[in-house]
């Protein structure tokens, strides 16, 4: 799967998580330039995307991802290991 | 809409949808505000969103109060202005494994570890009693689940020392506790945890990064387990099961195949699971649930399948029996109507999907669970749902199915007679009426919580609140128990008044469905009337709160001679009777004892 595949899986989850139909996520998008990216929204995400992708993360794994580009990379590389 | 929070639900589809599924739930009117504490020893934020919308759906809007992190044991037990302002209706501890102070070391004397559990269970004994002091209100607590590891291995079990034999001791506590303190309540996450299974329960990811003490997944069943603790306290359990026939109670189609070739008995494996699911039903009808038959068949077909040498109900299991070419929803309206209970009382099991969701469409109020079509799962899932749900089994309840059988032999005799009058002599009533007395106190709470229909103001009751009132002598409280000679009703009336100088204010005034048209709330005003002479009142106020479920009483205080001094836009109303020289009894039919 490619970054393109991945990211409107990603984007749907965030619609999903947040609430938000109009949600556009893009890769420099980060929890300080969306809207309602809480903590708690956070976890609800990263239990979605090992849902949706059937992949788990380590612990400690996601903590240094900058914005949804890194989560995206990170994804495509535990989907295609 | 609402089947997404049914059990058997998909727990993921939920936590990625809460924002939505709460905004849709929000949409429902007539949903009642409930302030409940959640007191957490673990991370709570997730098990709040989730809670909320399992009582969103049956119609409860909770108001949260949340303790911070890890602070279940200070905010209880050190003076809290915020806690006692928000004045909590529940109180939720949601402490687990991860909560346990001490486990006993390997060393340690036999006689040192038992201090070491009398010690942990102290710790939650005085937080009980210090709520039971403070806020008097019920107490929701989880027990232990079983131990994240065993040091001793498979002797972890047996030695004193071990994890899992000091939790199982300390479960025990819990149990013995909860059996003799009336507010207590034990949301079994030892169950839920095995259910769900250890090994996923504990998700250490979570622990870890975000202090939750089981898996993320697993929060939608534990809070839906909650919320049906929540629920039972306030009366909303399920009180009868109307059950269809073919491929439910029995494998086959007895109009079809005969009463022969239906699968019931140990003989093939399909046979025998039908045979467990009749035996599942006969101990819910054993503590108290209602049955009911709902089938497309001939009424003596039906009939004979009950005859069948394996069949573990019989026909006398069920107060009610409706087998014919009717529309399902209209047999289960009829029988609603004929055992005199509400339709979201109703629990109807079907395996033909399209009967259920043509059930579920024409009453919405009717829970229909989706019990799938393979007989093995029959029992997991109406088990799972939580409908029957109930936080104590009474002699009431054990006695429930008679009364409702006598009721029908009630129906038959009434027909008998043209004048309604005549019927009810025929009865040969009697009343006990009296002030609340101690033992009647848990049954008068639970019919606080449990009646709607005949019930004027709908003011719920925790016991701890009933027993203040029957020791408070600014109060008039009155309970009714009424028998006649088809059986004995138990107690199913109370009145609950307020003394303010010379005035009387009736704060609740309910009673049972089952004794409607008896005319025993005439016998109970008569008795208030006389209890209140002797208090020196000279007027008695009643109100009428309307709810979506108590028109038959709207007019009850105009029947019983009271005039209306006010009436509100929403429906609400206040009455006055002033008490006159010489009082005549209304009652005429019931001989009381007082």
């Amino acid at each position: 799967m490619t970054n393109a595949e991945i990211m409107p899986k990603v984007q749907n989850i965030f619609r999903d998580v947040l609430d938000n139909e109009e949600l556009e996520i893009g890769a420099e998008s980060n929890a300080n330039n969306v809207e309602d990216w809480d903590s708690l929204a956070h976890i609800n995400l990263v239990v979605a995307i090992e849902k949706e992708f059937k992949i788990s993360f380590a612990l400690g794994e996601i903590d240094s991802l900058k914005n949804v580009g890194e989560f995206v990379d990170l994804i495509k590389q535990k989907i295609n290991p | 809409m609402k089947h997404q929070l049914n059990y058997p639900f998909d727990p993921h589809y939920i936590l990625r949808k809460k924002r939505s599924i709460k905004r849709e739930l929000l949409k429902n009117t007539g949903l009642v505000n409930r302030r409940i504490a959640i007191i957490g020893g673990s991370t709570t934020a997730e098990i709040k969103d989730i809670l909320e919308l399992f009582l969103l759906k049956d119609g409860i809007k909770p108001v949260f109060y949340e303790s911070e992190y890890g602070k279940y044991y200070e905010d209880i037990m050190f003076e809290n202005n915020e806690l006692d302002k928000f004045a909590p209706e529940t109180i939720y501890i949601h402490t687990s494994s991860v909560n346990i102070s001490n486990f006993p070391t390997i060393q340690e004397e036999s006689d040192s570890v038992a201090q070491l559990l009398q010690k942990e269970f102290a710790k939650f004994t005085t937080l009980w009693e210090r709520i039971e002091a403070t806020y008097h209100c019920p107490i929701i607590q989880n027990n232990f689940e079983l131990p994240y590891y065993r040091t001793l291995g498979n002797l972890d079990f047996s030695d004193i020392h071990g994890r899992t034999h000091f939790l199982t001791q300390l479960n025990q506590h819990f149990a013995e506790y909860a059996r003799s303190c009336k507010n207590l309540y034990i949301n079994d996450i030892n169950y839920l945890a095995s259910w769900f299974g250890l090994e996923r329960w504990y998700d250490k990811n979570f622990w870890y990064a975000y202090k939750y003490a089981m898996n993320y997944e697993a929060i939608p069943l534990l809070t839906h387990n909650i919320a049906s603790l929540i629920k039972a306290s306030y009366g909303n359990s399920k009180k009868c099961l109307v059950l269809d026939l073919d491929n439910t109670l029995w494998g086959g189609i007895i109009g079809d195949d005969g009463i022969d070739a239906i699968k019931l008995g140990r003989e093939t494996a399909e046979a025998e699971a039908y045979t467990d699911f009749q035996q599942y039903i006969k101990e819910l009808k054993q503590r108290g649930i209602i049955l009911a038959v709902c089938s497309k068949n001939e009424l003596d077909n039906a009939k004979a399948g009950f005859f069948h040498p394996d069949t573990i109900l019989k026909l006398d299991d069920f107060t009610a029996f409706q087998a014919n070419w009717n529309p399902k929803h209209e047999n289960i309206k009829h029988i609603a109507e004929t055992i005199n209970i509400g339709l979201d009382s109703l629990v109807f099991v079907d395996d033909n999907p399209a009967e259920r969701q043509i059930v579920q469409d024409m009453i919405p109020e009717v829970a229909v669970p989706d019990i799938g079509n393979n007989v093995a799962k029959y029992i997991d899932v109406l088990d799972k749902t939580g409908y029957f749900e109930t936080l104590s089994i009474s002699k009431d309840d054990l006695q429930r199915n008679s009364y409702y059988t006598e009721n029908l032999k009630r129906q038959e005799v009434e027909a008998r007679y043209n004048n309604y009058d005549e019927f009810l002599k025929s009865l040969e009533m009697v009343a006990e009426i009296k002030a609340f007395v101690p033992v009647y106190l848990e049954r008068i709470a639970q019919l606080t919580n449990k009646t709607n229909q005949f019930n004027l103001t709908t003011k719920r009751y925790s016991l701890a609140e009933i027993e203040a009132i029957a020791n408070d002598t600014n109060y008039i409280s009155i309970y009714g128990r009424l028998k006649d000679k088809f059986g004995d009703n138990g107690l199913i009336t109370i009145i609950i008044t307020a003394i303010k100088g010379k005035e009387l204010h009736i704060d609740l005034w309910l009673m049972s469905c089952r004794v409607l048209k008896r005319g025993m709330e005439k016998a109970m005003l008569d008795q208030l009337v006389q209890a209140a002479h002797q208090r020196g009142i000279t007027i008695i106020y009643g109100y009428y709160y309307k709810t979506v479920k108590n028109k038959m009483v709207s007019e009850l205080y105009r029947d019983m001679g009271f005039e209306c001094v006010s009436l509100a836009e929403n429906g609400d109303s206040v009455w006055r009777y002033k008490l006159p020289e010489k009082y005549e009894n209304q009652n005429q039919l019931i001989e009381v004892i007082t």
